[in-house]
């Protein structure tokens, strides 16, 4: 779907993007992790054609994507970073503007807002709306149209937990339609729950690109085993052979109240590749 | 085209929201009909309130409209949204251009209630002139500022030397000089003759070399900051 090859990008000297390189393919959710300021939305506007790069090259649907045409566009969906929603119109008519510009019925319209949640909101002037409102609206104008693309900069970003989920489920659902989506996101439980594929971005370098699951089992350098006592007590164990005398003792006890296995979090991973904590400030 | 037509409906529902630019369309030419209707002094010239109104409106209500319109929806991201759908900045300026003008084109139509059948025709060329270059020096200022604020406040002088200097050329020699090369000095030489014959090469250079302006600035602005 997407092949991005040793990609380079500068503003004026400053260099933003570094030999960038990764596939996607059919139907996956794919995450790109990274903080504040390592290059996400720059990435997002190249794959998009809205920006032009120096070196390297970016095929979309098998195409140089300088190349795309309209028709390939019709099958893109763009949610940037800003929502960009027309203040004094209503949900409906928001949606209309863009139903022109794609050709999509106007019934779409209807049941996208009922995905995405506005139902309810459907004639209220966007201004009116709250952040997750205006967000959802954004995601609603990305799916009208069907596209089989589809492209989130930071979708859940300063919004509360409940509209986050929401949002979750509606990617989740878009994916079971057959959609590949291509997510920036700085926070890794997202990453972690939503993503068949994640690449670290760092200062426009990916430094780690694979599932979640398994980026996490390769920096599981001090495997540890964690126990819980019906003392209240938590007990740090390493995982090794001689410690399963010890778990074996506590167990006949009865003495264990539950055992973990602490494997990292993307987090940490993160933090151990790049020494800097994902929503550290700049 | 089609995408045209389609910035051009959106933006008759966003203006039928929009007080401040309603107001920019309705105000000039009620006050028009009005004045030229309520206040009769004899010394005063024939149609002297539909000119001077005239000639306001086509220094204000296109120029700040179309940067409002154009430095809002950069400030607020919907043109880069429109550019993602594919939409081109031609297609959307022109769409924005084209509305405000045919809107303004009906304000005009309004204020020749009271003009002669016969001087119809040339008053309202003369205001689809003056639109147009209103329009590019609007949409000069909404390209270039990329917010509503900065829009604002490059408009205010911009718009008060266009739209007030051939009312204060009324009653100043000196500024009558200045005056004579903004547009809409000129704009006002030819309503007063409301003629083609009494229109002079120069009118019409001056005219001409104003339009060309707007249109390099125009350009300028664009190649410099696009619609981004
Ligand atoms: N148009 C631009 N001109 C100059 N620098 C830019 C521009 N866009 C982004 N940058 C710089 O590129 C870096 C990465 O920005 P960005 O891609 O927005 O990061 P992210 O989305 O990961 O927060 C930042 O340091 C930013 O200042
Ligand atoms: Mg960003």
């Amino acid at each position: 779907m997407i092949r991005c090859n040793d990609v380079f990008k500068s503003f004026s000297e400053k260099t933003v993007l570094s030999g960038i390189s990764f596939n996607i393919g059919d139907g996956e959710i794919f995450g790109l992790l990274g903080p504040s300021g390592a290059g996400k939305t720059t990435l997002i506007r190249i794959l998009t054609g809205q920006l032009s790069f120096d070196k390297g090259y970016v095929t979309v649907f098998d195409k140089e994507v300088s190349s795309l045409l309209g028709e390939d566009k019709k099958n893109i969906g763009i949610m940037m970073d800003q929502f960009g929603v027309y203040e004094r119109l209503s949900c409906i008519d928001n949606l209309k503007v863009f139903a022109d510009i794609y050709k999509a019925p106007y019934d779409r319209i209807k049941s996208t807002l009922e995905e995405v949640g506005l139902k309810d909101a459907q004639n209220l002037p966007a201004v009116k709306l709250s952040k997750g409102m205006r967000a959802r609206l954004a995601l609603a104008r990305v799916f009208m149209h069907s596209p089989k693309l589809i492209f989130l900069d930071e979708p859940t970003s300063g919004l509360d937990p409940q509209t986050m989920r929401q949002i979750h489920k509606i990617i989740l659902e878009k994916k079971k339609e057959g959609c590949t989506v291509f997510l920036t996101t700085h926070n890794m439980e997202e990453a972690y729950k939503l993503c068949d594929r994640v690449a670290l971005l760092n200062e426009g370098v990916i430094v780690e690109n694979d599932t979640p699951e398994r980026i996490c089992r390769k920096y599981n350098h001090q495997k540890t085993i964690k126990l819980h006592l019906s003392s209240g007590e938590d007990v740090v164990i390493p995982h090794e052979s001689n410690s399963s005398e010890m778990i074996g003792r506590l167990l006949s006890d009865g003495s264990i109240e539950t055992i973990h296995s602490s494997e990292p979090t993307l987090e940490t991973v993160f933090l151990e590749l790049t020494g800097r904590m994902l929503e550290e400030d700049e | 085209m089609r995408n045209s037509l389609i910035i051009i409906k959106k933006q008759v529902k966003d203006t039928l929201k929009n007080k401040t630019v309603l107001i920019q369309f309705i105000l000039f030419p009620i006050m028009a009909l009005i004045m030229e209707n309520a206040i009769r002094i004899d010394s005063m010239p024939e149609l002297f309130f539909t000119k001077l109104f005239s000639i306001m409106y086509i220094g204000m209500a296109p120029l700040t409209s179309v940067a409002s319109i154009i430095s809002e929806e950069k400030e607020k991201n919907t043109l880069r949204v429109l550019s993602m759908a594919n939409v081109k900045p031609w297609q959307y300026l022109f769409g924005v251009g084209f509305y405000v003008w045919i809107i303004c084109m009906i304000g005009a139509g309004v204020m020749a209630a009271v003009i002669k059948k016969e001087d119809i025709p040339f008053y309202l060329l003369v205001m689809a002139v003056g639109f147009a270059v209103s329009i590019l020096a609007g949409a000069c200022i909404g390209i270039f500022a990329g917010n509503q604020m900065t829009a604002t406040s490059i408009v205010m002088p911009v718009m008060l030397v266009f739209a007030f200097s051939p009312m204060l050329a009324m009653f100043n020699e000196n500024i009558e000089k200045v005056a004579r090369f903004a547009y809409t000095q000129q704009l006002k030489v030819f309503m007063d003759g409301m003629s083609f014959s009494g229109i002079k090469t120069d009118n019409i250079l001056i005219l001409a070399v104003n339009a060309m302006l707007m249109a390099v600035l125009f350009f300028i602005a664009f190649r410099k900051k696009g619609l981004e």
